[in-house]
């Protein structure tokens, strides 16, 4: 189904990395390390970027350690690591938002020391952040231009506009220039952040995981988009935790593990298999092992459901879908088109304007989510950081924000902190949470672990249903892979799972039954044995079975 | 008519000191930064103007001098907030402390020993109104044209203000470090500049506010000079959502307010002055509630999102 973007020769020059130790002999070195700069030479690419021995540590934790990178203009390097192995710290310090505590960075061949991001914008350094950079109440057009260097004291932004529009008409990045940041869907804005590259002309990209929101059309649109730029002499370093993204964007792929370089390959040497096994440091299955199907009575039942988003505009329409004990229920669909709400009218977290949500047999519509939650309802929420955690609380009164009203996490509306620690250690232990310690301010760990202590809170929670919405966005491979192991222990408990996925592969292989949404609206449910990828994807467009758009 | 005229007349010279405070508020909070230390220095401005005026005798020197130390007394609520990252309101609360504080220490000390070294119930320049001809003769709006000069300079600062925030690559960095600091170190503006620039510039002009008080509107030095009008500016910059073309409805509003309780009293009203004086808040909270109810109206001129919290770099 998907087309591979245009290839562009592979990078036959690439030089390997020399950590602190002098290690690192994975692949050929092709250019001598120090050796003279290559601009001009026909064979040679000119060596962008060169990054030695760089250190930065946080408290409690090496983020990186004596790190050593280089990009040649014209290349895609992926950068592959675990979640917290330090990849968006290294490309923080080359865009000089983190200072490092040592280390060179040499770019374009010269010795330079990027003190902030001003610094690094002056030497065509331009960086897409994990999470948006964007100032939700102000336009596109404001967005775009703010901070630019060289911009005049009264900026003539109907010439930003048109600018804007040429350049969305070019790389094909249809956004308003007008439009407030707000308004935009994650798509939309993540558009706005490439814009903001090719406006400032960049010429050395960092995405940092720019697909995790996007829909996979919308990561298809992105991979033209890098091409493209390639194609320009220009030269990009890329994170993603979707391994056949690292397959189609790069020519090269360096893994961390721990703030180290682990290898360093050539992608067309190289297969998704092999980058796993060095990424995780074990052999990841990519199948999921699941005990027959055998639902019992429904746990979830929704009938006639129609709810507005927050901008009062209808997103549900009519649902009625029911979700049985021992079964995962699939939500297939483009994000946005629902599912988000579905999810929060069935926590109680938004009000539904017409018909009944029942749990168990009792009628919980529009009831509070302290009542739900008291039904056994366990929710992972798409937006982890605003409503999944609190970023000033520490790691252990995060994990123990559902299960503090009762023993024994407190007793007699007293709360043990002693008890909050002992079940954290658990828990970090039982997920993998990477962590410095049980008191972290948890807005400190890396984003794969902050949906991991989510997760452990969450399924340790669940009684009867769990809601999970996106769950494994963000996760590297080895997470993904326990994410979906649990849904399925849970599953085989007896439980009933709302799983909304974007990933059709995912919803294959964990989900026993699959609805499509569209529009707010059911296109089919079918049993996930008897379904294909194909179907699934006409539906998410709206296609009607038997091919016609509704 | 002629009552209508006079009324507005003394609203917009009771109003101007508050336009001032308010502007110089509205810069502050659109940095990010709170500042709570409005009555101290306004209180300060109010003294320091009214001192350099009676000791030099020259009314730009006055205007100068409380400048000054606006500047000053903001700078030092910068320095706690921005580089030290103490916690706004209480740095904020400090300075109207000391500033009241001290003004009032000060009050007893720099006057001549002719006066028991204390500055109240002397009288030193003043800035005078001076009627436009010809426009001044109009009905109402001649209200608009027998004013100071503070006042008159407010006709062209108000639209500049305005302009500054929404036109300019200056204001853009402002407005961005307010709503969203780390998006705006990101983009290579310099967060600290920016928040410092504002929180001085802010203060600088609350603090002339204050001037206009003991210079002109009720010339010479009083204790509490002020009556409070530093914490009904906190009102009036939300009544204002932020935005200095606003910033004259909340200051009329009150100054009328203020113009009409005058009349009353001197007509022998029985409404207490307390109620009147409460009009204000009353309606900065109908102001609030109805940005709730317009939820996406909020969302483009409520607070700026970053208000009161400290920003670094490294930490997230
Ligand atoms: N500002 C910070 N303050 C304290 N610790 C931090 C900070 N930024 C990162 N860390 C820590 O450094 C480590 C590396 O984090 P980093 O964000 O670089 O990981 P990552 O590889 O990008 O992971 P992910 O795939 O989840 O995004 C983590 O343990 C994280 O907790
Ligand atoms: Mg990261």
């Amino acid at each position: 189904m998907r087309k591979a973007p245009p290839r562009f020769p592979k990078g036959r020059f690439y030089v390997v990395m020399k950590d602190r130790n002098g290690e690192g002999a994975w692949s050929q070195d092709l250019l001598p390390a120090q050796g003279p700069r290559a601009r001009g030479d026909g064979e040679l690419r000119e060596r962008l970027v060169e990054m030695r021995g760089i250190r930065k540590s946080f408290p409690g934790v090496q983020a990186s350690d004596g790190i050593g990178l280089t990009l040649a203009r014209g290349e895609v390097l992926a950068l592959l690591g675990e979640n917290g192995a330090g990849k968006s710290t290294l490309m923080n310090i080359l865009a000089g938002l983190y200072r490092p505590d040592a280390g060179e960075i040499h770019i374009r061949g010269e010795r330079v020391r990027i003190e902030s991001p001003r610094d690094a914008a002056a030497l065509g350094i331009g960086m897409v952040h994990q999470n948006f950079m964007l100032v939700d109440s102000m336009t596109v057009a404001e967005n775009v231009v703010l901070g630019q260097r060289g911009l005049p004291f009264v900026p003539d932004l109907r010439a930003v506009k048109r600018r804007i529009l040429e350049l969305s008409a070019r790389y094909n990045l249809s956004v308003d220039p007008e439009a407030y940041i707000w308004q935009l869907s994650v798509g939309e804005q993540q558009r706005v952040e490439i814009l903001k590259l090719l406006y400032r002309e960049a010429d050395i990209l960092i995405l940092d995981e720019p697909t995790a929101v996007l829909t996979p059309q919308e990561s298809e649109e992105l991979s033209a988009v890098v091409h493209r730029m390639r194609g320009e002499g220009k030269a990009a370093i890329f994170i993603t935790h979707k391994m056949e993204e690292v397959m189609t964007f790069s020519d090269r792929v360096m893994v961390l593990r721990r703030g180290r370089v682990v290898a360093e390959k050539t992608t067309a040497d190289t297969d998704p298999k092999e980058l796993a096994r060095l990424m995780v440091g074990r052999e990841v299955l990519f199948r999921v092992e699941k005990a027959p199907f055998t639902p019992g009575e429904p746990v979830l039942e929704l009938r006639g459901v129609s709810a507005t988003d927050d901008r009062g505009l209808p997103a549900l329409r009519g649902i009625s879908l029911s979700c049985r004990a021992g079964e995962i229920l699939g939500i297939a669909g483009v994000a946005g088109n629902g599912q988000r709400e579905l999810a929060e009218v069935v926590t109680g977290l938004r009000a539904a304007k017409e018909g009944l949500v029942s749990i168990n047999c009792v009628e919980t519509t529009n009831a509070s989510p302290l009542s739900i939650i008291r039904r056994g309802v366990a929710h992972i929420p798409q937006d982890r950081n605003q409503v999944g955690a609190v970023g000033d609380m520490s790691v252990a009164a995060n994990l123990a924000m559902k299960g503090y009203r009762s023993r024994p996490l407190s007793s007699g509306g007293i709360i043990r902190p002693s008890r909050f620690r002992d079940l954290a250690r658990r828990l970090i232990e039982l997920f993998k949470i990477a962590t410095p310690s049980t008191e972290t301010r948890i807005k400190f760990l890396s984003g794969g672990n902050i949906q991991k202590a989510i997760l452990a809170r969450e399924i340790g929670a669940c009684g009867s249903l769990l809601v999970a919405v996106y769950p494994s966005r963000g996760l590297d491979i080895g997470a993904t892979e326990a994410v979906r192991n649990e849904l399925v222990a849970e599953r085989d408990k007896g439980r009933a799972v709302l799983l909304v996925s974007e990933d059709i592969d995912e919803l294959l292989s964990v989900a026993d039954t699959i609805a499509v949404l569209f529009e707010g609206r059911v296109m089919g449910v079918f049993p996930a044995a008897e379904a294909d990828a194909e179907r699934i994807g006409a539906l998410m467009a709206g296609m009607e079975e038997g091919g016609k758009r509704t | 008519m002629e009552l209508v005229t006079s009324i507005l007349a003394i609203a917009i010279r009771a109003g101007t000191s508050l336009v001032y405070a308010t502007l110089g508020e509205i810069y502050t909070e659109r940095a990010g930064i709170l500042n709570l230390g409005l009555e101290g220095i306004m209180l300060m401005g109010a003294l320091s103007g009214f001192a350099t005026a009676y000791y030099s005798g020259s009314v730009a020197l006055a205007l100068l001098a409380a400048l000054a130390v606006g500047a000053a007394l903001a700078a030092i609520h910068a320095f706690l907030t921005v580089t030290m990252r103490a916690n706004q309101v209480v740095s904020g609360l400090s300075i109207t402390l000391f500033g009241s504080g001290f003004a009032s220490f000060l009050g007893q000390r720099l006057g001549p020993i002719s006066n028991n070294h204390r500055l109240v119930g002397l009288s030193g320049p003043r800035i005078a109104p001076i009627g436009v001809p010809g426009l001044s003769e109009l009905p109402v709006i001649g209200a608009l044209f027998t004013q100071d000069i503070l006042t008159y300079a407010l006709y062209a600062l108000i639209p500049l203000a305005w302009f500054y925030l929404y036109r300019t690559r200056h204001g853009l960095n402002l407005r961005a470090v307010g709503e969203d600091p780390q998006t705006a170190d990101a983009m290579g503006v310099d967060v600290f500049k920016v928040k410092y620039l504002a929180t001085i510039a802010g203060g600088a002009l609350v603090a002339l506010g204050g001037a206009q008080l003991s210079l002109s509107y009720t010339p010479g030095w009083s204790e509490n000079i002020t009556g409070g009008r530093g914490w009904i500016v906190i009102a009036l910059v939300i009544f204002a959502m932020w935005n200095p073309a606003r910033a004259v409805w909340g200051a009329l509003l009150f100054g009328g307010i203020n113009a009409v309780q005058f009349r009353l009293q001197a007509s022998g009203t029985t409404i207490p002055a307390g109620f009147l004086n409460m009009l204000p808040y009353l309606a900065t909270i109908a102001v609030l509630v109805a940005m709730t109810f317009w939820e996406s109206l909020s969302k483009r001129i409520g607070a700026p999102a970053g208000l009161g919290n400290a920003y670094m770099r490294e930490e997230k």
